[in-house]
């Protein structure tokens, strides 16, 4: 039996009819059609889905759609403006060369959008921390950590 | 996923009265349990009921101890201050817990309730001398987390009752804990062994304590031990992952509390400890190595509290 939520994705109200079992993750993926936001493991170890609710980051493959109700939800489409500027971190990742093949980029920037969100000046140890549930198979975090920490000064 | 419905109650007792109602029902916290095990088709409850907004289940009292609501996330825990003060033993087991996307959500209520043998919070909470406040169809009632752990999975109370809170009590000064988690990798890794330790010194103490932090620092404590005559009030040490439940080592206990701490007491505190493990062997690490882990990790559990206890006393 679907039950109906409303809550705020990227700045906009949703309402919309949810059976109770979706995760957070379905259903952006699968009805709001926003594929940014990935599904790697579905068990919460990798981070792929990685979402922002009410500023902290979270799983999105294991956060029940009917908890969103009434709260604000970021992912990865609503980071840039809608003149499509990027997003800092987004610049920041692409100057650093932190992308190879992409498929954990966008949990990554949600996971540092969240730091950012909570401390102005983040040092290495909170960037480290901030993305201990992001997994990369490709490159070796070194350029990703170094993206995060250069993404304030890159936005000066 | 397996279907299921879902409840938002607002109350404890909205909460109690729906688990009664419903057949096949499960509460719900954060969630990071129970949703892998239904995806991983370990269990298939037909209705979910969510304990995350209730209020009552979030408070923080700072009277005569430190309650906490069980629905309180371990990020939010993190952040109070009494916790890492006091309550060293469970802010290491806080910081070392998932990564920061569960601490986001997941709860200690449901650390606890899922008693796994490697859950982070069941050692530091045993040491701690912490009471489960449990509500149910009966009302409220307490019991020691000791007795609450019971096998793999299993806690002592029914099936409908909801764990409010956990309430510690206030310890003297001249105290100190610590939790120490071994696992293969730095980051995201559940405990291959874990241990926790409290250690209260006596009163009396305290100037010596204080003697001791100006004249040799803490890093010296472990030769220095026996010019040094402490005397150990209380002792506490939990052991994870070595037996079907989290459990305190009470023989290991009893070589240090009414003793004075010294090389000889430690060590035989250490091996009884190991003595008192039954590890198996697993795909997380071997037996015998985990045994000898026991030895190792009570001992720098014990020193760090030792360490922190003198630190207070400064
Ligand atoms: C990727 C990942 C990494 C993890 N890493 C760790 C780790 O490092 N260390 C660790 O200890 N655990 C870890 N866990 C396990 C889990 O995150 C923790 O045990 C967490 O604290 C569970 O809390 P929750 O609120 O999500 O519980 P839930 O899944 O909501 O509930 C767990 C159980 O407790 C019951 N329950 C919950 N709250 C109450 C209550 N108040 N009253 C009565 N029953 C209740 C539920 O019915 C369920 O049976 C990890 C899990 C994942 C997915
Ligand atoms: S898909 Fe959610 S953590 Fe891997
Ligand atoms: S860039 Fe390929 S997984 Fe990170």
């Amino acid at each position: 039996m679907k039950k109906e939520i409303k809550f705020h994705l990227n700045g906009e109200e949703v309402v919309a009819e949810v059976e109770p079992h979706w995760t957070l993750l379905y259903f952006l993926r699968n009805v709001m059609k926003l594929k940014g936001t990935k599904e790697g493991c579905g068990y919460g170890e990798c981070g792929a889905c990685t979402v922002v609710v009410d500023k902290r980051a979270v799983n999105a493959c294991l956060y029940p759609i009917l908890e969103v109700d009434g709260k604000k939800v970021i992912t990865i489409e609503g980071l840039s403006k809608p003149d499509g500027q990027l997003h800092f971190i987004q610049k920041s990742f692409i100057e650093e060369g932190a992308v190879q093949c992409g498929f954990c980029t966008p949990g990554m920037i949600m996971s540092a959008y969240a730091l950012y969100e909570e401390k102005e000046n983040p040092d290495e140890e909170d960037i480290k921390e901030a993305i201990e549930g992001n997994l990369c198979r490709c490159t070796g975090y070194i350029k990703i950590v170094q993206a995060i920490k250069s993404a304030k000064r890159r936005q000066q | 996923m397996k279907k299921f419905d879902y409840h938002i109650p607002k109350s404890l007792e909205e909460a109690l009265s729906l688990f009664k109602s419903l057949e096949n029902a499960k509460y719900i916290a954060g969630g990071t349990d129970v949703l892998v095990n239904i995806k991983r088709k370990k269990e298939s409850p037909s209705h979910l009921i969510s304990l995350r907004n209730i209020d009552s289940l979030k408070v923080v009292e700072k009277k005569d101890g430190l309650k906490i609501g069980s629905c309180l996330i371990h990020q939010e825990l993190l952040k109070i201050e009494e916790i890492r003060t006091y309550y060293s033993a469970l802010y290491d087991a806080l910081t070392k817990l998932g990564s920061k996307q569960i601490r986001n959500v997941a709860t200690i209520g449901g650390n606890i309730c899922n008693a796994a043998p490697s859950a982070d919070t069941a050692c530091p909470l045993l040491v701690l001398d912490a009471q489960v406040v449990i509500f149910g169809e009966k009302g409220t009632r307490m019991v020691p987390i000791d007795d609450f752990f019971e096998g793999p999975g299993t806690v002592a109370k029914e099936e409908s009752e909801i764990v409010t809170s956990f309430e510690l009590p206030s310890f003297p000064k001249y105290t100190g804990s610590a939790y120490i988690k071994h696992t293969r990798r730095e980051a995201m890794d559940l405990a291959m062994v874990s241990a926790a330790s409290r250690i209260t010194f006596a009163a009396e103490d305290q100037s010596l304590l204080r003697d001791f932090l100006s004249s040799k620092g803490v890093e010296e404590l472990d030769k220095e031990l026996k010019n040094y005559p402490l005397f150990v009030k209380e002792a506490r040490i939990a052991l994870g992952v070595v037996a079907p439940r989290p459990f305190r080592a009470k023989k290991a206990e009893s070589c240090l509390e009414g003793k004075f701490l010294n090389e000889e007491t430690l060590r035989e505190a250490c091996e009884k400890a190991a003595e008192e493990a039954q590890p198996r062997d697993t795909i997380r690490g071997e037996a015998w190595y985990r045994r000898e882990m026991v030895k190792v990790l009570t001992k720098r559990t014990i020193l760090l509290s030792v360490k922190r206890a003198i630190e207070m006393c400064s």
